[in-house]
């Protein structure tokens, strides 16, 4: 394909070394020089975690995790893909044992959160930036809603798993942490209850009879004829005029 | 000018309009005004004109199955009309020659014929480990059945993960299911299947009240009250939202549920490559191929169940007429092949979804997302003048087919280095309607990711093109998630006609967890009804090659296609 001439690098990947165009995803570099994955690989988009990779570059000491689909590929990466990372992982429901607190039962299920150094080695390394070992130190506080906030975006690649000393699985514990939070801790939604009660009631079933046996020209009149909620009225406020489909 | 040096020169000049358009555009908003949406018969007339998929040459009609005669995208026609793969015809020794040339020739007919051994037994055989397949097998399993998920990847590699903005349930008080049943027939243009439909609304309170219950995170006040906000096409806010990860949020808590049912076993990399179906035409089983069995396991696994739930997603990676997807690396449409050749009819699929704010720079980016929910919070789409075009919150084909007009016909795009075109979509405008602070507690997931880079969100606009993004149809179902073959079940992106022809914002994670519930106990009562099939095999390929023989014999492609291949070509030019 003619176009402007692209430049080219040199990265490693397990080990082999590949002549790549530079600009691109680690990912697409390394597809585009012919690999094609089946492990390593999954949304593409950076939420999945499936493409974690370890790498260094030459000349520089520290070992980074990254993941293919985000990170630009730059000259002299050298890289290990780490498509599994074999980890604890507790087997729980969302009951709570009697006299547990949602605190203690996700301490229960990860006990050695308790055994962090605080080395940082798991913070440094997440390649989302997420503070890991703030939100460990949380759990073991028993600061569940800090913690959930705080590993609210993990991809779950397990990354920050490899070199902790201590051997904790944090992306677990985390999220034992935000679904206790999320059960426990967060009032419940009241309108949804109510939502749910009107359902149930068989309240809708004769008015979905009703616009069911509309014809083509009433029910599209009808959609035409809704009434938009304006975008900022305060929550739980604001009623339509026409209040027959409500 | 600040926050903007990322950009190259030829997209500064823009971003700068963009800049001094906004206070304007703001103080407008704040007296309330917003673009005018279109009526119905302008909606059409922009679609038929500027949507990808209203083109003639986009599409061809189906020349044998099921839907014979119906239009669908070319490249999905292709792949529906194609051999079974290699490994499948090897181990089931399927022959290419037609039959009836074959007349007289008895071990021609044998192989279909021939009793296939079972690796593997269950009850309730999930196909497809994202959000519908994952909730299937907890329905199934609650119900007692034992359930084998089988998946391409790994269990939760799905459009799933991928998912933004958020879920559709009428839960407030200005809102009910009925007016929910409203705008989704309206988005889906009236021929979506009003059964399917009044499930969608009607099962949404009790679904949402399920995540709660497993410690699913929402967006909320501190009283409990969900936050929502609007999506296109919507006449109530009910958009329900875990910040901008919300699918991610959700398939991390269905995969943590699931994997606490000792009943449910998970096989990855081991996608589906054909049905198996018994002596009176009900599914049975399936063929698995182990991607990565090297050479001394075998390559084909032979699942014998007495009831199978398709839940394989969508079909982004087809990449239809060279589009950009959000899609994740195994969304090719296998689902979609397995029940065509086994005779299942499809529907709806001639109208793909193209999600209006696909990135367009930077260039490594391509084809992801910008979630609705920066439309819903008020971020505007603008011109190269740094003007707005159409009312931002449209349906989804509406808004794409909008964008496309104002890039082709009127002019007004904006274009990179690389060649790509596009419009803006103006993110800064939410913290300068909401207050400082709202698109980073609102948006975390992007806006991590993007500073991370070196782009802040809250100072710059985002270049966005449309990319392809969903499925609108696929297999037809009835609302208990059955199909027409006995004892096959679907739900998720791989059905049809919950949205019609265009699906709105929200109603795809709603849809998985509704009819992936429905699925998944349908089909553990069919297993617990029924026994083992009889004479599980691939006899309904029989047919199915003798048409394809008969149609298209010159051609040697094979499906389902499993993963795309990006080698040299790269991503679509």
């Amino acid at each position: 394909m003619a176009g402007p001439k692209v430049a080219t690098i040199t990265i490693a990947f397990d080990g082999t070394e590949y002549t790549v165009s530079a600009g691109r995803t680690i990912l697409v570099a390394l597809e585009e020089a012919g690999l094609r994955f089946v492990r390593g690989v999954g949304c593409r988009g950076g939420v999945c975690g499936a493409c974690t990779v370890l790498y260094r570059m030459r000349d520089a000491h520290p070992l980074v995790a990254g993941l293919m689909c985000q990170d630009e590929a730059k000259h002299g990466m050298e890289i290990l893909s780490l498509p599994y990372i074999p980890q604890k992982k507790a087997v729980h429901r969302m009951e709570l044992p009697p006299e547990n607190s949602p605190e203690y039962q996700v301490l229960s299920l990860y006990p050695e959160v308790n055994n962090c150094v605080m080395c940082g080695e798991c913070s440094r390394l997440c390649p989302v930036g997420i503070d890991v070992m703030g939100y460990v130190g949380m759990i073991k506080r028993g600061d569940l809603r800090s913690a959930a906030q705080q590993s609210f975006t993990c991809v779950q690649c397990q990354a920050c798993v490899l070199r902790c000393p201590s051997s904790i699985s944090q992306p677990n514990a985390a999220l034992a942490a935000r679904r206790f939070h999320g059960r426990y801790r967060e009032a419940p939604a009241e309108h949804l209850a109510k939502a749910l009660e009107k359902v149930e009631s068989g309240h809708y079933r004769s008015l979905f009879r009703k616009v069911r046996r509309l014809s083509g020209v009433e029910f599209q009149a009808l959609y035409q004829r809704r009434e938009r909620e304006p975008d900022d009225a305060p929550p739980g406020t604001w009623l339509p005029e026409d209040r027959s489909l409500i | 000018m600040e926050g903007l040096n990322h950009f190259p020169e030829a997209l500064r000049e823009s971003a700068r309009l963009v800049v001094k358009t906004r206070e304007s555009r703001l103080t407008a908003l704040r007296r309330g005004e917003s673009y005018p949406s279109l009526s119905l018969s302008d909606r059409r007339a922009w679609l038929e004109e500027f949507h990808p998929d209203y083109r003639a040459d986009s599409c061809r009609p189906l020349t044998l199955g099921p839907n014979q005669g119906d239009l669908v995208p070319c490249e999905l026609a292709d792949l529906l009309e194609s051999w079974p793969r290699h490994a499948v015809s090897r181990h089931f020794a399927l022959s290419r020659r037609s039959h009836s040339a074959a007349e007289g020739d008895p071990s021609a007919l044998a192989p279909f014929s021939k009793q296939v051994k079972a690796d593997l037994h269950t009850d309730v055989l999930v196909i497809g480990g994202g959000g519908a397949g994952t909730t299937a097998a907890i329905a199934a399993a609650e119900a007692g059945a034992k359930v084998l998920i089988v998946t391409k990847l790994r269990h939760g590699d799905s459009n799933t993960i991928m998912a933004e903005g958020g879920m559709q349930v009428a839960d407030q008080e200005a809102d009910s299911p009925v007016q929910h049943y409203l705008d989704t027939m309206g988005g889906g243009h009236f021929i979506n299947d009003p059964d399917l439909v009044e499930s969608l609304v009607s099962d949404g309170p009790r679904v949402l009240r399920w995540l709660e219950e497993l410690g699913m995170l929402f967006d909320k006040y501190p009283t409990g009250r969900m936050k929502v906000r609007h999506g296109g096409g919507t006449s109530r806010r009910r958009l329900h939202a875990s910040g901008d990860v919300t699918g991610l949020e959700l398939m991390r808590v269905l995969r943590d549920h699931a994997e606490s049912f000792a009943n449910i076993r998970v096989l990855p990399f081991h996608p589906a490559v054909e049905l198996l179906t018994d002596d009176n035409g009900r599914a049975v089983g399936a063929v698995l191929e182990h991607l990565v069995a090297g050479d001394r396991l075998p390559t084909i696994q032979v699942v014998h169940a007495r009831a199978v739930v398709l839940a394989t997603g969508g079909f982004g990676r087809l990449h239809f007429k060279k589009f950009p997807t959000s899609n994740h690396y195994g969304a090719l449409a296998d689902g979609l092949v397995l029940a065509y050749r086994a005779g299942v009819p499809l529907r709806d699929l001639r109208y793909c979804q193209y999600h209006p704010t696909g990135i367009v720079y930077p260039d490594r980016k391509i084809g992801l997302l910008l979630t609705e929910k920066f439309r819903g919070w008020g971020a505007q789409l603008l011109n190269y003048h740094g003007e707005e075009f159409v009312f931002g919150l449209e349906p989804r084909d509406v808004t794409s087919a909008a964008i496309i007009r104002e890039c082709t016909e009127m002019g007004n795009g904006i274009t990179t280095p690389s060649g790509r075109v596009g419009v803006w979509l103006d993110i800064p405008l939410i913290d300068l309607l909401h207050g400082r602070g709202t698109i980073e507690r609102e948006f975390p997931g992007r806006f991590r990711e993007f500073i991370g880079k070196g782009i802040d969100l809250r100072v710059a606009p985002v270049l966005t093109y449309p990319t392809l993004h969903y499925q609108n149809g696929g297999i037809a179902i009835q609302s208990d998630g059955g199909t027409d073959m006995p004892g096959l079940y679907a739900a998720g992106e791989v059905t049809g006609g919950v949205h019609g022809d265009n699906r709105l914002m929200g109603n795809a994670l709603l849809e998985i967890l509704v009819f992936g519930l429905r699925a998944g106990r349908s089909a553990a009562r069919f297993a617990q009804n029924n026994g083992e099939g009889s004479n599980p095999g691939v006899s309904h390929l029989e047919s199915f090659m003798e048409a394809l023989h008969e149609k298209a014999a010159g051609q040697h492609r094979t499906s389902p296609r499993l993963l795309p291949s990006y080698g040299k070509s790269g991503l679509p030019a």
